[in-house]
Parts: C-alpha cells; structure tokens; sequence
C-alpha cells in the first residue's frame, strides 16, 4: 500500500515537473469555457436550464479529449522507463510489479482528475456566475464530471495495457494513437455502417447496446446522455434514452470494467516481462 | 544484517549456472560464490556476461540452468521485501531529469522504507549535498553516477552489487568509491564489483574472477592469480660503468638505455637472481623489479582462454 502511494506520488510529482498537468488543465479548461459561453448563445432565450447545455457539449467534447490525454500519459509509463533505464534500477527495489502497475496508473489518473475537475469546474463556475441553477443539472453535472473521471480511468488503464505489450516507445505511441482511432472514431462509423447495411433485418436493439459496450466512449455516452430527463431531451437522445435498458448501474460497471480488465492484462503482461 | 544471510556467511551462492537468450549463451556453467564482508570483482570485456551474472542475482532474469541463491533465497521467486537488503548500482545509470537529486533519494528512501534523514546523510557521504536541489537533467555524469552509488547505500544493504561503478568518475572520486566499498566490507556486507579496468581493483578486491564470453576463466585473490599464471617478472638492472658490468649480466641482460640491462625471470626464482645482482655491489646502481601487472595478468587469463577454446 504504501508503495503505492510512493509510486503514485512520484508519478504525479513527474507529471507536474513534465507540465503534463498544467497543458492538460489548460486544454480542457479553455475548451469547457469556450464551449460554455459560446454555446449558451443559441438557447440563451428559450428558458433551458444552461448548466444541462453545458452537460452535453462537455460529454461530447470529453469523449474525444480524455481519452486522448489519457493515451498520452499513459503509453509511456511502463516501456518509458524501460528504455530510459530507469525500469531497471525499481525492479531492483522492494516493489512488486503489480505494485509499479498499479502506482503508476494511479499517480495518472490523478493527473486527469485534477485537469478534469479544475476544467469542467471552471466551466460549472462560469454557467454560475450568469444564471441560477437547479438541483436536477448539479447532480447531472457532478454524475458527468464523475463518468469523466471514469473513462479517463478506462483509457490509462488501456494506455497502460499498450506500454506492458510495447517493445519501444514509438511503437506504445503508435498503438496508443490507433486504439484512441479505434475507439472514438472508427467503432461507431463501423457500427453505424453494419446497422445500415443491415437495415434493421437481424440485428436488433439488444445486439446494438451489447455492442456498445465494448466501447468504453460508447458507455460513457449512455451514461451521460441518457441518464438525466433534460439532459437527453437536449442531447438528441431523448428517443434512444427511452429505448436504452441498461441502467446507470450497468453502465458504470462496463465502465469499471473497461478500468480493472486492461490494468488486470497490463499487470500479467509487465509481470512475464524480462528485461 | 547477519539474520539475513545463511549459516556459512555466504551471500551469493551461484551453482553451474548459464543463461540463454534464442541462440546467444550469455553465461554458461558459472559458479561463484560471496560471503559476507568480502568484496569480490567480475572481471571481463562488454559481453563478458558480467551484467548478465547480476541481473540473475538480482532476480531480474531467471537462469536456463542451474541455481541462484542470494541470501539464503532464490532472488527470482522471492519476495519483493527482501530486496530491501539489496543494494545495485545500474551500468549506466539513469534518473528521471526533470526531477532534484534530493527527491529522487527521497523516492528510493521511501520504497525501502528509510526515513528522511537518511536522505541528506548519504547525499554528503557520496558529496552531493550542495546540488542536492538542482534538477538532475543540470547534472555532470559524475555527479548522477553518486547519486546512483547513494541510492545503492539506502537501507545498509548485505549484498552491495556495483555494475561498472567507476565508469564517469575522476580518480579522487574513484578512490573515494573504493573507500567506501571496503569500509562496507569491513562492516559484514557481501560486495561485488564488475569492472573492465582491473588495474583499480588492487587492495580493493578479496577475490577477481575472470570471465570471458560467459565462462570463469578464473578465479582467486590476485596473489593466487599471479602464483597460477606464472607470468615472468622483470629486473632492470643500472650499473655504473657498461663496460665494467659483471659478464653474465651483458650475457644475459638486454641492454636498453646505455646504462641499464633488462632481466625476466620465473617468480621462484626472483630471489636467487636478486642474490646475484647483489654480489656485484660496486658495479650496480640501482634495482626495479615490476611484478606483472594486473592487467598483463587479465590479458594472460584471456589469451589462455582463447587457445583452449581453439582446441576444441
């Protein structure tokens, strides 16, 4: 346990020496407040709630930016510092693998909580300091920021995952480039293409949600735009929010899933690893 | 300390061990062994299978054949506690720039458990108490290779392994490493040092072994290497007057320098030729005798080396 927290602890410590958490803020805070302000333009008068406004562009934005700061982080913390030589050296320190893994996947997750909330927060502030806001969109934008946090968990886990199996850091980035390609982009095109092709004659709408499960944006999409009433009537979703019958608790457990299963195969494979 | 290693005292216990990687045999059948408060050096050129040898007792490789124990245990199975009474300084080493030397100490003082003031002693032990709070990535090679030697001291280690320690720094520091290294020696631990420059290890090295392409060429303290290798030593002997030099002297010696005549002889029979250039008193200025140097001894084990593996 202790361990842990040394491991983790440094990891941050790199982070902030590395300005990756300084860049990550700016970028995602400058985003949330650009996206506040200018999106609260089109539906200034027409009596929404503003904060739900910014509920769904801040998911639509996160499903493309965490993702991909998570990846950046992440590919290099294992492979890294194998070839840097510094792997070498801790593997030598009464430290168990699992333990590196794991510090390690903690001390960036760290990193995109603190960009997260401290961006998303500035967001939240500036919807404040312009307009009243209910109970309902708090919840609904505390639940965001959290599933946020949750699928910037997933992708370090999944960065993680690429820099155990990697053989050179060019080769974690470019594996990393192509899974964020797989998962933000290249999935739902391919999924939307089936469904088209298909025109609705064998697959049906349990095989779809199934399907979205296997990609962490995906439930991460759910969660956010079908969870609350106004928030899915604005998002566009309100017709799929009705027809959705994964819960919130399911889709926070994919979720999770998608954090313990590549962490869990990023820890085997680091483990067999000799060097 | 002492509850840590076995019965014997011994710390390093390496049986018949080889290690491959696909087709390359890094070390095959090397036995070697260290007991406390000895300090013995792995000697051999890049590729000797000197780092290969530590890794495995490091626990970081596992070997193809044989068995490696380090206290008492089998550094691959273990757990990762007991590293705790390892100390290894990397070949090489290297530290996260963008980080001070004192939080990188720090780090490693925390994951061994080692409290904070550990920290600022052993960064005035290795002389890096003023550059302490710069970032490493400012640091001179030297100064990184003492803050590796400082995190190797964490926690008084039992076993002390040092890949290539002197490699970056100035004969003063080099001096000062050994001082060091002996001094935990005399304190119970188990030292091992592997190095290509034989020549520092003189009055540092209980023990040398000598490898060579994965293989002991041999092993022993340096006096029993001399003693095996027979090297001849040299005599130069400087008389007054050439002309006036005792005949078997001129018959013998290979004059060089006008006033100086060169001799080889067995070691055994150093003394009977010391007695004759005694006997001829007014004539003889001056004596130097050179014992082979180390590494004319190194460069004998190695060339023996090679002719047996021609045979086979």
């Amino acid at each position: 346990m202790r361990s842990l927290v040394v491991i983790a602890g440094k990891e941050l410590l790199e982070s902030v020496r590395n300005r990756w958490v300084v860049a990550a803020t700016l970028l995602l805070g400058a985003l949330a407040l650009s996206l506040t302000l200018v999106g609260a333009t089109p539906t200034g008068t027409v009596g929404v709630a503003p904060l739900d406004i910014v509920v769904v562009s801040l998911s639509s934005l996160g499903i493309l930016l965490l993702p991909l700061i998570a990846l950046l982080i992440s590919h290099d913390a294992l492979v890294g510092e194998i070839e840097r030589g510094t792997m070498l050296l801790l593997l030598t320190y009464p430290v168990a693998r699992w333990q590196i893994v794991l510090g390690k996947f903690l001390g960036h997750l760290a990193v995109l909580a603190i960009a997260t909330l401290i961006g998303f927060g500035a967001a939240a502030l500036a919807v404040l300091a312009t307009a009243e806001v209910d109970r309902q969109s708090w919840q609904a934008f505390a639940a965001m920021t959290g599933a946020s946090v949750l699928l910037g968990a997933a992708f370090v886990a999944i960065g993680s995952c690429a820099s155990a199996l990697a053989r050179s850091r060019a080769a974690a980035a470019a594996v990393a480039i192509c899974l964020w390609l797989v998962f933000v982009v290249v999935f739902d095109l391919a999924l939307l293409g089936l469904l088209v092709a298909d025109q609705g004659a064998r697959i049906g709408a349990g095989a779809v949600e199934t399907a979205l499960l296997f990609n962490p944006t995906d439930v991460y999409r759910l969660l956010n735009l079908t969870g609350f009433a106004n928030v899915s009537l604005f998002s566009g979703m309100a017709g799929l929010g009705g027809t959705v019958s994964l819960g919130p608790a399911v889709l926070v457990a994919a979720l999770a899933a998608w954090v313990a299963v590549p962490l869990g195969i990023a820890t085997l494979l680091f483990a067999r690893r000799e060097l | 300390m002492s509850t840590e290693t076995t019965a014997g005292g011994r710390i390093v216990d390496v049986v018949a061990v080889a290690k491959r990687y696909g087709p390359v045999e890094a070390v095959r059948d090397v036995s070697l062994a260290a007991q406390a408060g000895e300090c013995v050096a792995l000697v051999g050129h890049n590729g000797a299978g000197k780092t290969t040898l530590m890794k495995l007792m490091l626990g970081l490789i596992r070997p193809s054949a044989g068995r490696v124990a380090v206290l008492g245990a089998d550094p691959a199975a273990r757990d990762p506690a007991a590293r705790r009474h390892i100390g290894f300084l990397p070949e090489n080493v290297a530290f996260n720039p963008a980080l001070t030397g004192r939080e990188l100490l720090g780090f490693y003082a925390r994951l061994k458990g080692e409290p904070a003031g550990e920290v600022d002693r052993l960064l005035g032990v290795v002389g890096l108490a003023e550059a302490a709070d710069r970032r490493v990535g400012t640091w001179s090679k030297g100064m990184r290779q003492r803050l590796g030697l400082a995190q190797a001291l964490l926690a008084q280690p039992a076993l002390l392994l040092l890949d290539e320690p002197t490699s970056g720094l100035d004969p003063a520091l080099r001096g000062s490493l050994y001082g060091l290294v002996r001094s935990l020696a005399r304190d119970g631990a188990g030292v091992l040092i592997s190095t290509h420059a034989l020549s520092e290890l003189e009055g540092v090295a209980d023990r040398v072994v000598i490898l060579d392409r994965g293989r002991v060429l041999a092993s022993g303290s340096l006096a029993e290497l001399r003693r095996l290798a027979r090297l001849p030593i040299r005599v130069r002997v400087t008389v007054e007057e050439p002309a006036a030099a005792p005949d078997w002297l001129r018959r013998e010696g290979a004059r060089v320098n006008g006033h100086a005549f060169d001799l080889t002889c067995a070691p055994d029979d150093k003394m009977a030729l010391l007695r004759r250039v005694a006997a001829g008193e007014g004539a003889i200025r001056d004596v130097e005798v050179a014992v082979p140097t180390v590494d004319e001894l190194y460069a004998h084990f190695l060339a023996r080396g090679q002719d047996r593996e021609g045979l086979r």
